[in-house]
């Protein structure tokens, strides 16, 4: 090798012995202190290191409950309520990691309407986004063999409705239904498998995190004006500028995500599945996880079985081409005058489609599980490519700087070479 | 002018930041290792109780307690008296065989080898029972006397007395 | 992001309200009711008097064990006196036979049936569920068990009430296998408390709350001290943050 190369230098002869050997302190060094964020970030922003911060914590409290749990078919539901009785913070280790897998996918919720409005997805940040549909993916499996596990009844009759999903499939669909149960039905096989799976996938979605991060870095983060970054007056470094930001975040969802932990656990969880499973009875409303309800409200929409489970996977299948379907320059639907409004109705549909996801499919809920259906595939195969070919975007800033000082540095107090303003002067008094 | 007073207020919240971050980051950590400790269940499974009126004389029984077996031996004239003769000052872990009984007939021992933690033979007629009579530990040669006292090979402690308590002449209360 | 998160409580709270039937749930005033609300002993134990001589008849509590009953303000000795009135099946021995003792305070709440069929045969074909975390498994929870407890009253003009089966105000289908367990004055109080049906009720739905949750108090009092944390810590990081951020321009 080359030992010529140039080698950083720190204060530290411990960390220069380290970097010598594997330049891993400099790499740190520049993905996370001298990472430059365009300064107008806002706080949707910090909801990237939310969930990584979640991630974590579901994998840290999801390792201490799998010390407890029995993962078969007699003692699953049994161990799960000995973990809340008798072994030590056993309650706090399963309302976290409950109620945490409920918020991690408010939070990347949060993030992917963060990225579809300010049009993170687009030149050159496709990658990056094609990941994160997988980490969406990756999640939506992992939350689903890990309702499994505490066997109560909408454990049991969940994964037999959702694996049913499969036999849908023309020729193969039976078989390959009973091979992912390793049963005729949903047994201790299924617990048993679901279990190891339920166990691995967090890895595997922290690795495509991983590759999810390394990707933003290289062209660096989005924001709210989506312009890029033109001068070293444009951005901050990430330490301390915008991990003193993500702490206040993350400070405020503690405080949320406390509330329901320590005062209401049980909110975001359905009654039926603290009753133990019961081959023999179903309940009378199967519901899913509230947050996978959108999808579950377009498979329900379609009165055909092949055809709602294609549309309930093309739901998320075409979340991958947005980038393509959208022909715009433009990437902020803050300068964009018409395509914003389609973009907003978009998110209200989705609610209104996870929302009727919950109640009985019949009527008018079923009625508008359709409108929304359409509305849903019209936004990105009609909506998204027509509006982008005739609509007229506003005038974009000449520079992140501009914006900054013009907009964002007078509301904060900060500028003190700017303009002066009230806020700041009341500051100065402190 | 208005510099100075500044900065001393940002290192105060900058130190006070950090600090409540550490203590933050323990207070989370700590109920997941808690929770690695024996939990309430284990806890109260903690005692045992033994009917020992069908255990004859030179016969011992080995129980299951806490995870752990336990010898009850009934021990014979012969063997309370070599367990009394020896002096305690020569012992490698000095203790009387008074120390050791409740009952001098009963013996009750934890049946782990103080060395590392093999279960020692002589529970059985056709067991060794080492040069003392008492009991073997096959893992790596340490001999134990009729009182379970370590008299030869690399355990450095006697077996164990567990806590038990007799509820009468034919009942024991292991923990 | 609160603002989202509210709005999400707020549909998911009426998503549940939106299956309810056509009226409503009557509220009881609870003790352990709020953010500091804390369970009441002396009503806990009233209530586990009442499972005893009532409930016990039918429905199991299989996730209980009698040692939990001093988290109740039982004593040690007065649990194992408890326990001892109860036979378990334990075994096999030495012999290989299984044999009866009196329970201990480690054991599990003895169930009444051997087995789940032995219950149903016992019953009509009806299970008695199983009531160690009854309050959790039904949609109102303390509410709904007090009120079915009640709940039994005249069936409307017209409605066949099934062989076997009672009508009960607040059962799904209004029908329901088990007849009205409590009336007025039936359990004795040993503290002198009013036995009327409503304080049985209420005592017993106490007891079967503290049953399923309960690490209730020890939650929220963490919870308090957790939430505090994080005020303080976000408020400081605020500042600093006004402080840091000041200087961009």
């Amino acid at each position: 090798m080359d030992q010529n190369r140039k080698v950083h230098q720190f204060k530290n002869p411990v960390l220069n012995w380290i970097e010598f050997r594997l330049p891993i302190i400099s790499y740190f060094k520049k993905e996370y202190g001298d990472y430059p964020m365009p300064k107008n970030c806002n706080y949707f922003w910090s909801f990237g290191a939310l969930a990584t911060i979640t991630l974590v914590t579901m994998i840290v409290s999801g390792i201490f409950l799998a010390m407890n749990y029995t993962p078969h078919t007699d003692m699953a539901f049994d161990s799960v309520e000995r973990i809340m009785r008798d072994v030590n913070y056993g309650w706090l280790m399963r309302y976290i990691h409950s109620n945490g897998a409920a918020f991690f996918f408010i939070i990347v919720y949060i993030h992917i309407v963060r990225a579809m409005y300010f049009g993170s997805y687009k030149y050159p940040r496709e990658l990056n986004w094609i990941l994160g549909v997988f980490i969406f993916l990756l999640m939506m499996a992992t939350s689903f063999l890990g309702y499994t596990l505490p066997w109560g009844q909408m454990s049991y009759w969940g994964a037999t409705v959702i694996t049913n999903l499969f036999s849908a499939i023309p020729i193969i669909g039976e078989g390959l239904k009973t091979w992912l149960l390793g049963d005729y039905n949903v047994g201790n096989a299924t617990l048993n498998r679901f279990f190891a799976l339920h166990y691995v996938l967090p890895f595997v979605i922290f690795g495509v995190v991983g590759l999810h991060v390394a990707a933003v870095h290289v062209h660096g983060s989005n924001n709210p004006d989506g312009i890029d970054i033109k001068s070293k007056n444009d951005s901050v470094n990430f330490f301390p500028y915008m991990l003193i930001k993500d702490t206040i975040a993350m400070c405020a969802f503690g405080v949320a995500i406390s509330a329901v932990i320590f005062f209401g656990p049980n909110l975001m969880a359905e009654v039926d599945n603290y009753i133990p499973a019961d081959p023999l009875v179903t309940p009378a409303h199967i519901v899913p996880n509230w947050y996978l309800a959108p999808f579950y409200a377009i498979l329900r929409a379609v009165p055909d079985k092949l055809g709602g489970v294609l549309l309930m996977f093309g739901a998320i299948v075409i979340l991958f081409v947005l980038p393509w379907l959208d022909r715009s320059k433009v990437r902020s639907c803050n300068y964009r005058p018409i395509y914003k409004w389609f973009m907003m109705g978009f998110f209200v549909n989705f609610f209104v489609l996870g929302y009727v996801g919950m109640l009985p499919a019949e009527g008018l809920y079923l009625l508008i599980a359709r409108v929304g259906l359409l509305y849903y595939f019209g936004f990105f195969f009609i909506i998204t490519p027509f509006v982008g070919w005739i609509e007229k975007p506003n005038k974009l800033p000449l520079s992140i700087s501009d914006v900054y000082a013009k907009n964002i540095a007078p509301n904060i107090g900060g500028g003190e070479k700017g303009i002066p303003s009230p806020a700041m002067q009341k500051d100065t008094n402190l | 002018m208005a510099k100075k007073p500044k900065n001393k207020r940002r290192d105060f919240l900058q130190l006070s930041t950090v600090t409540l971050g550490a203590v933050g980051t323990a207070a989370f950590i700590w109920p997941f290792l808690k929770s690695m400790s024996p939990a309430e269940d284990t806890l109260a499974a903690g005692s045992t109780e033994v009917d020992i009126s069908a255990i004859e004389e030179g016969q011992s029984i080995t129980i299951k307690w806490r995870g752990k077996p336990v010898f009850i031996k009934k021990r014979t004239k012969d063997e309370i008296e070599a367990a009394k003769m020896v002096q305690a000052g020569d012992l490698r872990d000095p203790q009387d065989d008074a120390d050791r009984v409740q009952k001098e007939e009963w013996l009750v021992l934890v049946g782990v080898c103080t060395h590392l933690g093999c279960v020692p033979l002589g529970q059985k007629v056709s067991d060794m029972k080492g040069e003392y009579d008492g009991w073997y530990c096959p893992c790596h040669g340490s001999h134990y006397d009729t009182s379970g006292r370590i008299r030869k090979g690399p355990a450095p402690k006697n077996l164990d007395v567990p806590p038990y308590t007799f509820l009468n002449d034919t009942t024991i209360k292991i923990g | 992001m609160r603002l989202l998160f509210i709005i999400c409580l707020f549909f998911s709270s009426n998503i549940f309200a939106a299956e309810m039937s056509s009226e409503k749930m009557p509220k009881h005033e609870w003790s352990f009711q709020g953010v500091t609300g804390t369970f009441d002993r002396a009503a806990i134990q009233r209530g586990y008097k009442v499972y005893r001589e009532v409930c016990a008849g039918c429905h199991s509590m299989k996730l209980l064990y009698y040692r939990d009953l001093i988290d109740v303000g039982f004593s040690e000795a007065q649990v194992k006196v408890i326990a001892s009135e109860y036979t378990v099946l334990d075994g096999p021995n030495d012999d290989g036979e299984m044999f009866e003792r009196p329970a201990r305070p480690a054991d599990r709440f003895v169930n009444p049936y051997a087995n789940d069929n032995e219950a149903r045969a016992n019953n009509n074909g009806a299970y008695p569920p199983d009531l160690s975390v009854i309050t959790k498994a039904r949609k109102y929870g303390v509410d709904y068990i007090y009120n079915l407890l009640l709940g039994y009253v005249e069936p409307p003009k017209g409605m066949e009430v099934g062989n076997g089966m009672w009508y009960n105000k607040w059962m799904a289908g209004n029908q329901i296998a088990m007849p009205a367990p409590i009336a007025d004055g039936s359990v004795d109080y040993d503290d002198g408390t009013d036995n009327n049906a409503e304080q049985l009720s209420a005592d017993v739905t106490h007891f079967l709350h503290w049953a399923a949750e309960p690490e209730m108090e020890e939650r929220k009092n963490l919870g308090i001290k957790v939430i505090l944390f994080f005020i303080i810590l976000g408020t400081i990081v605020f500042l600093a943050k006004n402080r840091l951020w000041r200087d961009v321009t």
